[in-house]
């Protein structure tokens, strides 16, 4: 795999107030293809995949709220849940699946990912890496459950209920035979890592991570 | 016996409406265009009764069709020739709101086996000069669209927008995308199901049999032979309006409220206020239902399963469907629950057909659709713009 360094972020772009990462994903989809945005939320990444990408872009949220907005903007989202909901979707419907920002609050990640990888050729997964020196260090040295710009919740109203580290989640695409075809870690202001750091310098400083994977054939 | 002379005058009202609506246009259709039904029989001669507003564009790709509801008719968005009451959707169907009478084409028709100017049991039979009555045959939701698709072709018009409609309606959009995939550019099902449930059946069973209990029913003769079963009708609104509401509204409507008078009277008479309008609903209606429609619109809907007309399997009957679908149910809706409109979204995502699911928060149940509910206007706008901005239509028709 390669972590790629073509990918420009919104350093270059600082007039842009959309989420890095959600650029960073809409970078790694092609043109005019099938999109599925699993927890889309507000349709921002629908939104900016259908303006930047031409794509045929389908959501699903979990918040009825989030829903109706992105109904009522034109999107094509229905209101689902990322565990029960992908089953339904046949093998190939799609050219990406997205999920970003959402694995930790799955109660399945592993199926969730392995439907995500059987629906679409290409899955993209965003998440926030519990092995950032940030959270590892509110735990060893205040002994206290992390609390982050990116995990601002405490541990009795958190709705990410599996934290992972980039370390973590390298070894669940081994296990689910996934390619990772490309990654970029984003460290806390949202600058992509080093390419040529080691992974264990992007386990340590990488705040989020975006993964674009296939299935291996 | 002025009743009874009065009972005669509703019937004959009924059946001229049934053969010459008012405000309305018709489409006769002759022996040389009959109607394939599923029952197995050609029929015709037959009229569909439409009403249109706004203008249908010059690439004719503006068209919208209302479907309307089991007791609905086509007047969607203008007086109503017999009651005098604003049109049912006037809510929706307008210049400037969601269904924008600027903007599109909207067409709207009586259902085969209504009683409003398409033909039904209140029609006359041309062989026999007097109403169908029960030899008009029985009709499926599937007969309802084709008929439809019928007016259309009459019309001009090849490809609709859009298909809308709740309740029975909303079943008539999904028989719509099913049937004619290539004529439906979107499509938005609102408050129903791809089958009726035993429970609802079951309460449709109650009213036919209401009705059919009036002894001036007369097997359904009462076109001919004098009478009409108005207390049989009535009753079957009543139980139906019931299934319309949900406890919360009818709740909060009425409480346990009584009805001009400080203290209950120890007798039958309407002492609640719940009573009191379920009386009303049941007396202003059949004013402009006929009895024997009602019998045969609840049987198409009870009819009604999409998914046995293509092997037991729903996803096949929307297989590689181009149209754009969006699905709303109500929180609160009882007879048509959230559930089963997760089911048309879970076929629709398994044939991988476009489609957007909203649930709209309201206490309103099943009659929420017809009502003054913002959040699904939002709705309903939104999308229509997104699917007009695929279609290529302009702001301007």
């Amino acid at each position: 795999m390669t972590r790629t360094g073509e990918i420009a972020t919104n350093g270059a772009h600082p007039s842009t107030s959309a989420r890095v990462d959600l650029l960073l994903v809409s970078e790694m989809v092609e043109s005019g293809a099938r999109v599925l945005d699993v927890g889309c939320g507000d349709g921002e990444l629908l939104r900016i995949l259908s303006e930047n990408r031409n794509v045929d872009g389908r959501g699903i949220e979990l918040s009825r709220e989030g829903v109706n907005e992105c109904v009522a903007k034109g999107l094509a989202v229905i209101q689902g849940d990322a565990d029960t909901d992908l089953a339904d979707y046949p093998d190939d419907a799609f050219d990406y699946v997205v999920l970003s920002q959402t694995l930790q609050a799955t109660r399945n990640p592993r199926i969730v990912l392995e439907h995500m990888l059987r629906i679409g050729r290409h899955a993209i997964v965003s998440f926030p890496n519990f092995g950032h020196w940030q959270v590892r260090l509110q735990l060893l040295l205040f002994g206290h459950m992390p609390r982050t710009e990116m995990l601002p919740y405490h541990w009795y109203d958190t709705p990410n209920i599996h934290h992972c580290t980039i370390k973590d989640f390298r070894s669940l695409c081994k296990s689910v035979n996934a390619k990772m075809e490309k990654a970029v870690a984003l460290n806390a202001w949202g600058t992509p890592l080093r390419l040529n750091a080691p992974w264990w310098f992007w386990n340590m400083f990488g705040e989020q991570a975006v993964f674009l994977l296939s299935r291996s054939s | 016996m002025a009743t009874v002379e009065l009972h005669g005058e509703t019937a004959r009202a009924i059946v001229h409406d049934a053969d010459q609506p008012r405000d309305s246009s018709v489409a006769y259709f002759g022996a040389d265009k009959p109607l394939k039904l599923d029952a197995g029989l050609e029929f015709a001669p037959f009229q569909i009764a439409y009403k249109t507003y706004g203008t249908l564009n010059a690439q004719r790709s503006n068209a919208v069709l209302v479907c309307h509801a089991l007791t609905g008719d086509q007047h969607v968005a203008s007086r109503h020739p017999v009651t005098g009451k604003q049109g049912w959707w006037e809510t929706l169907v307008g210049p400037g709101k969601p269904l924008d009478t600027t903007r599109y084409f909207i067409v709207c028709a009586n259902v085969i086996g209504g009683c409003m100017g398409s033909t039904g049991p209140a029609s006359t039979n041309p062989l026999t000069g007097r109403p169908w009555g029960l030899d008009f045959p029985v009709v499926t939701v599937r007969d309802i669209v084709r008929a439809h698709a019928m007016l259309l072709d009459r019309l001009g018009i090849d490809s609709l927008f859009a298909v809308i409609g709740g309740s029975m309606g909303g079943m008539q959009v999904l028989q719509w995308a099913a049937s004619y995939p290539e004529r439906v550019f979107s499509a938005l099902p609102i408050a129903c199901a791809t089958r009726h449930s035993a429970q609802n059946i079951a309460f449709h069973e109650v009213g036919r049999q209401a009705i059919m209990a009036d002894p001036e029913w007369r097997g359904g003769r009462y076109h001919l032979e004098g009478g009409n079963p108005r207390r049989g009708l009535a009753v079957a609104r009543m139980g139906a309006h019931i299934t319309y509401l949900s406890d919360a509204a009818l709740h909060r409507k009425f409480g346990r409220k009584f009805q001009d008078r400080e203290n209950p009277t120890f007798s039958f008479d309407a002492d609640f206020e719940v009573e009191s309008y379920l009386r009303h609903q049941g007396i202003s209606f059949v004013e402009r239902f006929d009895a024997n429609s009602y019998l045969y619109l609840t049987r198409a809907m009870d009819y009604f399963d999409l998914a046995a007309d293509y092997g037991g399997v729903l996803a096949n009957a929307f297989k590689r469907s181009p149209t754009r679908f969006c699905v709303i149910s109500f929180t609160s809706d009882w007879l048509f629950p959230t559930s089963e409109s997760r089911a048309i979204v879970h076929a629709l995502n398994a044939s991988s057909a476009r489609v957007s699911f909203a649930e709209v928060v309201t206490d309103k149940g099943h009659d929420a659709f017809l009502l003054d509910e913002p959040e699904m206007f939002a709705i309903v706008r939104g999308f229509l713009e997104g699917a007009g901005k695929a279609r290529g239509l302009g702001h301007q028709p």
